[in-house]
């Protein structure tokens, strides 16, 4: 208690502190942001709230990680992460979630908490169990007489995650299969009236978000760290700012996922490291029993 | 003649769309009362203020003289007034007489009272009253796998179990199969006269609310309208407006 | 005799006789009651109400701390006793070790179900997915506090007095102790499944809407559905702090992802809403488990992994639900030919 006390003492004593965990924040949070936007994108065109979001993350990581322990140029790990995982959530979405797309919620949840368990599993048997991450190598930038450090590696890792996002927001608005996928989120059923194969929209859609979270996940590695089982913290991460922001909210999105940066980097300072899962936990009951009593105002229940 | 449900100046809107402005009306005890208007008008947002689905902006709504318009659903079902849906909402995977014994009145069980089994009186009851709607023979079906009109009479003769005193129904007659309408008004007027129900009835068919109703009310654009007997509904040139889109 | 009382009698000799008969595998055994417990617990919610909870496992494990905490401060300090973490010398009488357990049982018991009724009051707001996700986030949470709560020995765990005699003998116990709760549990859903209380919380899981509607008092059912099935799994959580004498927060009492899943698994493979499906599913479930741990070195979480999507994805009215489709005259149902198809819940 008194530990907590004084770290939150410092805060106050020291305001320059503040700074630098709040940039430390955003420019985490920035990589939320981009997890939970594909948890977003699944979620408002498919209906599928996706447990295994989490381990996607993971999974790109360890793509990333592994190029980089080959001699590979650790960037080159992006893309790469990009389309491996892009295959693989096809092929999950062909042998899992195609088949539990139409039946109650329920059964897509557990479906993807069953392969969060799986991949989860089967990252630890390949990779083991260590924390990993991998060092681009580049030099770190002070500001404030030391007090501020900010990693070149950290404001690469934002540029991008931001140029990512820009990229696929234009695909929505500009391309064909963009403009597919935001007419089967509208109205599945008008849509197929229309002639768009749903289920490609739909198989599209699942690769994409799986492919947007290994990029995040490889963008992760470079800058903070990455374990087998992280996986589950970055899913109720990703739940937590979709639930807060709303479907369809990319600003709300972007807003809450700085947010959610930022108040884990105060919790990780005030009460230590350890305290990583609790707190983005503690989060997602918060932002629960909030909209909670929101709709209740409404007479209306969260659903 | 006393009001049984008095609407007082209610509006309502979602978002920056207003589906009720100050809309005062109400219903006479033991009455069939209907609720006219073209789609749109905003009778099933009225019929949603009434039984307590969202909370109203402005006005008040008394049942009985009570003020409801700021209990929840439950609540004020609990008090005897009860709704049908316009999309029929039964319980889909039990049987259909275990809908019927499932709707027993709450207001009139204590807690332990869950913990008894119905006996032959209840069951004497639901099958009387499934008899009552022409579904004594699929009482043993599950209720999902009746058809919509089926499904319809079913939910019914449930809100007849649960013995209240007044009944808001939204469109009873919508897919029902025109040869067992006149079956239905038949029902439905027995049902107020003989156990004694407050009907407040929305009807799209017009044959349907002139035959039945004692009093109705039309709305247009969130707005009453006009109100008065059939008949002077019927020779209403705004009601005829309003219908045919001049207004 | 008819036929049905021959099977019943059958198998409660069998159960009365298994621990003898196998005495290899007392504690296997034993395990299979406790999952049995947990599925049929949480198939009142999931299965009955539809309120598909990831969270009972909260009960489990505040039940096993319940009883630890009771046993403890019968006879000392449990603030000394956790801060000593097995450095001093604590003994327990047999008084106090079967004091403790009658009373921790009662107690993990009853805290359980106020702690459902507490808790319940704020998730049972959400519906659908964010109750699953709310009771999986109130687990965790419930978790990681403990594990930080020095009082009961944060993230060390806590350690009870071993059981007093032959070890054996305990093993025994703590069988027929598990197998009781079972078969009381079994026998009061039994009966509790053909009361009124049943029939509503089917309606709830049908359309809570036009329940409310017809003023059904959703949210007292939903809360004492909730804290009867609480009531068991802490009962359940308290045997099995004594059977495991020493055991960790998250490792073993707040096992978020081991049991907290397994019992959901169960109900799913068995056919959840039946009274038999919970049974029939966890002992299946508890034999592939056992057989994986076995044989599949290292893969085994895999393989549970895949079960539990198979299971999801192939196999959707589990062991019970297929079989009501085979052959309906075994559950006095008519048969599916009767019916047309029209399923209207969401």
């Amino acid at each position: 208690m008194e530990q907590f006390a004084s770290n939150f003492g410092l805060l106050l004593q020291f305001p320059v502190v503040n700074l630098k965990i709040v940039i430390d924040g955003v420019m985490i949070g920035a990589l939320f942001a981009l997890a939970a936007y594909g948890l977003a994108l699944v979620w408002g065109v498919m209906n599928v709230k996706n447990l295994a979001q989490g381990d996607f993350v993971i999974a790109g990581g360890y793509i990333c990680w592994w190029l980089s322990e080959k001699g590979l140029p650790a960037l080159l790990g992006v893309p790469v992460a990009f389309l491996v995982m892009a295959g693989i959530g096809w092929v999950i979405y062909k042998v899992v979630i195609r088949r539990v797309i139409d039946r109650d919620l329920f059964t897509t949840l557990l479906a993807t908490f069953g392969l969060a368990i799986i991949m989860a599993q089967m990252l630890n048997l390949i990779f083991g169990s260590d924390t990993q991450s991998v060092d681009l190598g580049y030099e770190t930038l002070y500001f404030i007489d030391g007090f501020i450090d900010v990693p070149i590696a950290k404001l690469l890792g934002v540029l991008m995650a931001g140029s990512l996002a820009i990229g696929v927001v234009l695909f929505m608005k500009y391309s064909r299969m963009g403009q597919a996928i935001r007419a089967t989120a509208q109205d599945a059923r008008a849509a197929r009236v229309l002639g768009i194969n749903t289920d490609r929209v739909y198989a599209f859609t699942f690769s994409l978000n799986a492919a947007i979270c290994g990029a995040a996940g490889a963008i992760i590695v470079m800058v903070w760290v990455i374990q087998p089982f992280y996986g589950i913290t970055h899913s109720v991460r990703a739940f937590v700012i979709v639930t807060a922001a709303g479907l369809g909210n990319l600003p709300g999105v972007i807003a809450a996922g700085l947010g959610i940066g930022v108040l884990e980097q105060y919790g990780a300072h005030i009460f230590g490291i350890g305290y990583q899962q609790a707190i983005a936990v503690l989060l997602l009951l918060l932002v629960l029993i909030f909209r909670l009593l929101q709709q209740r105002r409404v007479r209306q229940s969260l659903q | 003649m006393s009001a049984i449900i008095e609407v007082n100046k209610v509006s309502k809107s979602f978002g920056g769309v207003v589906a009720n402005t100050d809309i005062s009306l109400s219903v006479e005890k033991g009455t069939i009362t209907g609720l006219i208007g073209p789609n749109g008008s905003g009778k099933t947002t009225l019929f949603n203020s009434i039984v307590g689905y969202h909370p109203i902006d402005s006005g008040s709504i008394l049942f009985e003289g009570r003020e409801i318009s700021t209990l929840p659903v439950q609540k004020i079902a609990r008090l005897g007034l009860l709704r049908t849906f316009q999309q029929t909402r039964i319980y889909g995977q039990m049987k259909a007489v275990d809908n019927m014994l499932i709707s027993l009145p709450h207001r009139k069980m204590r807690f332990a009272d869950a913990f008894g089994r119905n006996g032959p009186e209840q069951y004497e009851r639901a099958e009387a009253l499934l008899e009552f709607v022409g579904l004594y023979q699929k009482r043993f079906l599950r209720a999902g796998s009746l058809s919509f009109g089926q499904q319809k009479l079913l939910e019914f003769a449930m809100a007849l179990m649960n013995e209240p005193t007044s009944l808001l129904l939204d469109e009873p007659t919508a897919g029902i199969n025109p040869t067992l309408i006149n079956g239905l008004i038949d029902r439905l007027r027995r049902a107020n006269e003989e156990f004694g129900i407050t009907l407040f009835v929305i009807e799209h068919n017009m044959r349907v609310i002139m035959n039945m109703a004692d009093h109705i009310y039309c709305l247009a654009h969130g707005q009453l309208l006009a109100q008065g007997s059939p008949s002077d509904i019927q020779g209403d040139q705004r009601v005829i407006d309003a219908y045919l889109g001049a207004h | 005799m008819g036929k049905r009382a021959v099977f019943y009698l059958a198998l409660i000799i069998f159960m009365i006789i298994a621990p003898f008969v196998f005495p290899v595998f007392k504690t296997q055994l034993a395990t299979v009651w406790l999952m049995i417990i947990v599925a049929l617990t949480w198939d009142m919610t999931g299965g009955q109400m539809g309120y598909n909870s990831l969270g009972n496992i909260t009960f489990y494990g505040t039940g096993m701390y319940v009883a630890a905490v009771v046993t403890i401060a019968l006879a000392y300090d449990v603030g000394e006793y956790t801060g000593s973490s097995g450095g001093g010398i604590y003994e327990f009488t047999d008084g106090q070790y079967f004091t403790g357990m009658f009373l921790g049982m009662l107690a993990a018991g009853l805290f359980c179900s106020v702690v459902a009724v507490v808790i319940g009051y704020i998730t049972f707001g959400l519906r659908g997915p964010y109750f699953a996700i709310g009771t999986l986030g109130v687990a965790i949470a419930a978790g990681e506090l403990v594990s930080n709560w020095d009082w009961v020995g944060g993230g060390q765990g806590i350690a009870l007095p071993v059981y007093p005699g032959d070890f054996e003998n305990g093993k025994i116990l703590f069988y027929f102790l598990f197998a009781a709760t079972g078969v009381a549990l079994f026998l009061f859903l039994k009966w509790l499944y053909t009361t009124r209380f049943g029939a509503a919380i089917n309606a709830i899981r049908d359309d809570e809407e036009k329940a409310e509607a017809m003023g059904i008092h959703t949210l007292q059912y939903k809360l004492a559905t909730w804290a009867m099935a609480a009531f068991f799994v802490g009962v359940a959580g308290a045997i099995s702090a004594f059977q495991l004498i020493h055991f960790e927060p998250l490792e073993s009492a707040y096992q978020t992802i081991n049991l907290g899943i397994f019992m959901v698994v169960c109900a799913l493979l068995g056919g959840k809403g039946t009274l038999w499906g919970p049974v029939v599913g966890a002992i299946l479930f508890h034999v592939f488990k056992e057989v994986t741990w076995t044989y599949l070195l290292g893969w085994q979480w895999v393989a549970l992994g895949v079960l539990i999507v198979a299971t999801v994805v192939y196999f959707e009215g589990g062991v019970v639900g297929w079989l009501m489709e085979r052959k309906p005259h075994w559950f006095s149902l008519p048969a599916k030919a009767d019916e047309a198809a029209g399923d209207d819940q969401s």
